[in-house]
């Protein structure tokens, strides 16, 4: 039974509260924020639901004609619906979380319409069934989170929006190119088709290499693979919400997805290594993960330094494509979550520093543990896991990452796993260092930049929740990896439907 | 290619009430500006009434050629033939024309009221009723006297319609561009003639049968391409456009922008497709130059400081997306794929950049009134304070840059499939550069709007409707571009 309905309210939800916080007045807060919330709840539920379905071997389906050959379709399969499960999930968290960060800001209307446009986004891209579907939302996403890049209105932030438009509108003409030499050449390709691209390996081999080159480059540009990571730093500028929700699960994961589903799904695992285009996939993503933690070492700005972090953090799971082996693949898809549950975890902890104490500077951060004990007890958490410390998820991933490794005979990715590992603790560490053995000014020493007590706890409550929700789910997915529908077990059954048809 | 453009005969008679719905579409719009012209309406309530026969009349014709297929009149009127055809493609460009005009109408009480106008402004409501009865009898005329007709008549009325706001600039540009729409004419005129003197005939159908290539052919094409070109304002003939819409007023400027242009163009691509069916070199040079439109057109966009400018000078660019086009869809040894392709692209192109410009005209025109500003600059902060426009001119302006899911999109990612497939990376380097241009200049705009340390102005409201019916226009754009399946299948019906 194909419950064509699923996919499409998911959507939906998302894309009819847009319509509504645009038609709301801009002081109408309350309403604003309650539709908002529920709609995040009936999200999650949907998602749920479709979870379910998947898991009971139901793939929902809605379509519709475009034009002539190419369909507009959405299809809940079970890389789909984790990416979709993360982005809602992620969605009220932040949605929380902005709510209490732009508490009295300017221009409120305008941040949550195009954030939860930005989520919609995201949730189209998870359930795209073909690579016109995918652009189409891919590209819609560029163009919603610009306005939230620039949302402060000051010059840096106007700056920083025309960089991420450079790169990314450029990106995006590139993948568009792709994505219309290969119609051209095979027709319509859903994402299910089994039979890859494989037919077209011995007549076209130079054009599936420019195709999926030309693909890959333009995802690898949201992905912030260096050399095309330029934006991502900048684009920091953005309130801590926007970062937060950017770096865990709508842009740079975004890309992430897209060179997932064009490997796995698209192309297929063996005609990619056939092409050799693998390999280059690993060499790339290893550079970027070594550049990624040097660059975060350089940085004394908090931010920018969990910016490179994930620059360095999102390459995993092009990594673990690269090794091409079940373990790799279960390593990359785990970490598409573990990522962005530890990095939205790190950047609530950044935003209420700043908020509460207006840290911003590293060297500003000592003891400050004692002061806001539950915000550094949530950032040790995101930093261990980061540097792959058990049992936080992080761990996890790099452990896959390892054995794929190992099991495929490419000792150099062992590595560059150990060399980015040493460098993420060393640039994470020190700061959990001044957290808790310093003294600063809780203990009397100095003053802490720009100190508010914005709530009854050491800080506002909606900053608060979220944050701890998110460092505790952090730590149940590496605690309780081994039950059923964890991140890993979830990443496992997509690695056997990729790998065992 | 001609039976695209419904010239064959049809199987059924048109209906009594198929009569009267046409003589509706066509009369009518220049009866109800006359009488706005002795009774000028205040408000938009009575507009919006007056235009409900109007668009009536289009849906009973769309609803009759869904019906019958192909639809023809012909009349003998004093041994000159008249004749007159309905088939897809004309009853959605005819549809088009009258929700534009419509709009554009029911935006002008409001304008008018809120910005001087001065006493001429009620002579705007004939010259508006006879440049959308003219479109309509373009869209449906099939012989070379009656286009002569409308395209005159529409040529006329949109030069009084520019000069209408009687600012000295505009009366200077408006005169430039009556001397070069009267230099098109008689160039479109004197092809004519010589098409009457050698083959003797008028009606496109019967002068498709007996044109063969030659040296006559070739020069009443390039005559007639030249001046509509001039018309149409082609790249590079365009440069009386900028000024006209400077200081045109906002309803006109989305009228004259959104169809009159388009109108030229769609004559000469019939005409030429007549003349020339399969001749290499013109459809490419129009190509090239197109390119070169793309570029420029999006280069004087970037450049320029005034916001009315922007937007016009952006339809130059745009109009280089359809001009790239015509070597697809003319010359010889097109595979029927590209060819269908193509074709339907630069429709859908063609009708997506009109609601698009039309309503991004009447977002600028906004913005302009309620900030009183007509430069970029003085938009800065209008985020806060216009939100409502500024969403009209982000979502017409995805249309035109084409990202999806507007009809831009949907229209180039056909014309570049269509290139692809015939290999003509040129041109599918013009449209992914011109993408590039386009954002550019919009992004530039919206930069100067997000701006928040911009000192505050006292904005003007505006009147109730003018941002909701711009909003209407810029959906219809972007909607066509996921539901594009089915105003194309209708210019799929048909065939003989």
């Amino acid at each position: 039974m194909n419950a064509a309905w699923l996919p499409l309210t998911a959507l939906a939800t998302s894309l009819l509260v847009v319509v509504i916080i645009f038609a709301l007045p801009e002081d109408a807060r309350r309403l604003r924020t309650t539709i908002n919330l529920a709609a995040a709840m009936v999200k999650i539920i949907l998602v749920t639901l479709m979870v379910r379905r998947v898991a009971a071997g139901h793939e929902d389906i809605f379509s519709f004609q475009v034009i002539g050959g190419v369909d507009f379709v959405l299809r809940s399969d079970a890389l789909g619906v984790m990416f979709a499960g993360l982005s809602s999930l992620l969605w009220l968290c932040t949605t929380i979380y902005a709510i209490g960060y732009l508490e009295g800001s300017a221009n409120r209307k305008r941040f949550f319409g195009f954030f939860s446009l930005c989520v919609a986004s995201t949730i189209g891209i998870a359930l795209a069934d073909n690579l016109f579907t995918f652009l189409i939302f891919y590209e819609m996403l560029t163009l919603s989170t610009y306005p939230l890049v620039v949302h402060n209105g000051t010059q840096q932030a106007l700056d920083a929006g025309r960089v991420y438009l450079r790169y990314t509108l450029s990106a995006g003409v590139v993948l568009l190119l792709g994505t219309v030499l290969l119609y051209s050449l095979t027709g319509d390709q859903s994402f299910s088709s089994e039979e890859g691209l494989g037919d077209y390996l011995n007549d076209h081999r130079g054009l599936l290499t420019l195709i999926f080159a030309l693909l890959v480059g333009g995802l690898a540009v949201k992905t912030a693979m260096v050399p095309l990571h330029g934006w991502l730093p900048r684009a920091m500028v953005a309130p801590a919400p926007v970062s937060a929700l950017l770096h865990a699960v709508a842009v740079v994961k975004a890309g992430a997805f897209g060179i997932l589903r064009v490997v796995y799904d698209l192309f297929g695992i063996e005609l990619s290594v056939e092409l050799g285009v693998i390999t280059a996939l690993a060499v790339a993503a290893s550079f970027t993960i070594i550049y990624g933690s040097l660059r975060a070492i350089a940085q004394e700005e908090l931010k920018p330094r969990l910016a490179f972090s994930t620059v360095s953090q999102v390459s995993y799971v092009i990594l673990g494509i690269g090794l091409f082996g079940p373990f790799g693949t279960v390593g990359a898809l785990a970490h598409l979550l573990h990522q962005g549950l530890m990095k939205v975890t790190l950047f609530f902890c950044a935003g209420n520093y700043a908020e509460e104490l207006g840290i911003h500077r590293i060297d500003e951060m000592d003891g400050a543990g004692k002061r806001m004990p539950l915000t550094s007890i949530a950032f040790t958490i995101g930093a261990f896991g980061m540097i792959g410390l058990p049992p936080v998820a992080g761990f996890i991933t790099k452990w896959y990452l390892g054995v794929g490794a190992i099991q495929a005979e490419m000792y150099w990715v062992v590595a560059v796993l150990v060399a980015s590992s040493t460098l993420n603790a060393m640039y994470f560490l020190p700061i959990v260092h001044r957290l808790w053995f310093r003294s600063g000014p809780a203990h009397g020493k100095g003053s802490w930049p720009k100190e508010q007590r914005l709530g009854r706890f050491e800080t506002h409550s909606w900053l608060l929740l979220p944050m701890v929700f998110t460092a505790l789910v952090s730590l149940g997915a590496g605690l309780f990896a081994g039950l059923p529908f964890s991140p890993l077990d979830w990443a496992a059954r997509v690695a056997n439907g990729e790998y065992l048809p | 290619m001609i039976w695209r453009f419904g010239l064959f005969d049809s199987t059924f008679e048109p209906l009594l009430s198929t009569h009267w719905a046409l003589l509706v579409a066509l009369g009518l719009p220049l009866m109800l500006g006359m009488l706005a012209a002795l009774f000028p309406p205040k408000r938009a309530w009575p507009v919006v009434l007056a235009s409900v026969p109007v668009l009536a009349s289009g849906l009973m014709l769309l609803s009759a050629y869904d019906q019958a297929g192909l639809l023809r009149w012909h009349w003998d009127i004093a041994g000159v033939q008249l004749s007159l055809r309905l088939n897809g493609l004309s009853v959605l460009l005819l549809l088009m024309t009258q929700v534009i005009g419509v709009a554009a109408a029911i935006y002008t009480p409001g304008y008018l009221r809120l910005s001087e106008t001065g006493p001429l402004a009620r002579w705007l409501w004939p010259l508006m009723g006879v440049v959308l009865s003219a479109l309509s009898l373009i869209w449906l005329a099939t012989d070379l006297l009656t286009l002569y007709a409308g395209l005159e008549l529409m040529g006329l009325a949109a030069v009084g319609m520019l000069m209408l706001s009687g600012k000295v600039a505009a009366l200077v540009a408006g005169m430039r561009y009556l001397l070069l729409a009267l230099m098109g004419s008689l160039t479109y005129l004197l092809g004519v003639a010589l098409i009457l003197g050698h083959w003797g005939r008028l009606d496109l159908q019967g002068l498709a049968e007996v044109v063969e290539p030659g040296p006559v052919a070739w020069f009443a094409a390039a005559l007639i391409g030249a001046g509509l070109a001039l018309k149409a304002a082609l790249f590079p003939l365009h440069a009386w456009l900028t000024p006209v819409h400077e200081n045109a007023w906002t309803p006109v400027s989305a009228l004259h922008a959104a169809l009159v242009i388009k109108a030229s163009l769609f004559i000469l691509l019939q005409l030429w497709s007549i003349l020339l069916p399969d001749t290499f070199y013109a459809p490419r040079v129009i190509a090239w130059l197109g390119m070169l439109a793309i570029v420029w057109g999006g280069l004087l966009a970037w450049r320029t400081d005034s916001l009315k400018t922007l937007v016009a000078s952006s339809t130059v660019g745009q109009l280089g997306y359809l001009m790239v086009a015509f070597p697809l869809l003319l010359g010889p040894d097109i595979a029927p794929l590209p060819r269908a392709l193509a074709w339907e692209g630069f429709w859908l192109q063609l009708m997506g950049h009109a609601f698009a410009k039309a309503a991004m005209f009447m977002a600028a025109g906004n913005l302009i009134l309620a900030t009183g500003e007509s430069t970029l600059k003085g938009l800065a902060g209008t985020s806060r304070r216009l939100p409502l426009s500024l969403l009209v001119f982000g979502i017409a302006s995805i249309t035109l840059m084409g990202l999806p899911p507007s009809s831009g999109f949907t229209a180039k990612w056909m014309l570049l499939q269509a290139m692809v497939i015939s290999q003509q990376w040129w041109a599918v380097a013009a449209l992914l550069t011109g993408t590039l241009l386009t954002a550019a200049y919009i992004f530039r705009m919206f930069r100067y709007c997000f701006d928040e340390t911009a000192p505050r102005h006292r904005y003007q409201p505006l009147a109730p409707g003018m941002d909701l019916i711009a909003l209407t226009l810029a959906l219809i754009a972007f909607a066509l571009g996921l539901l594009a399946h089915f105003p194309l299948e209708l210019m799929h019906g048909g065939s003989p």
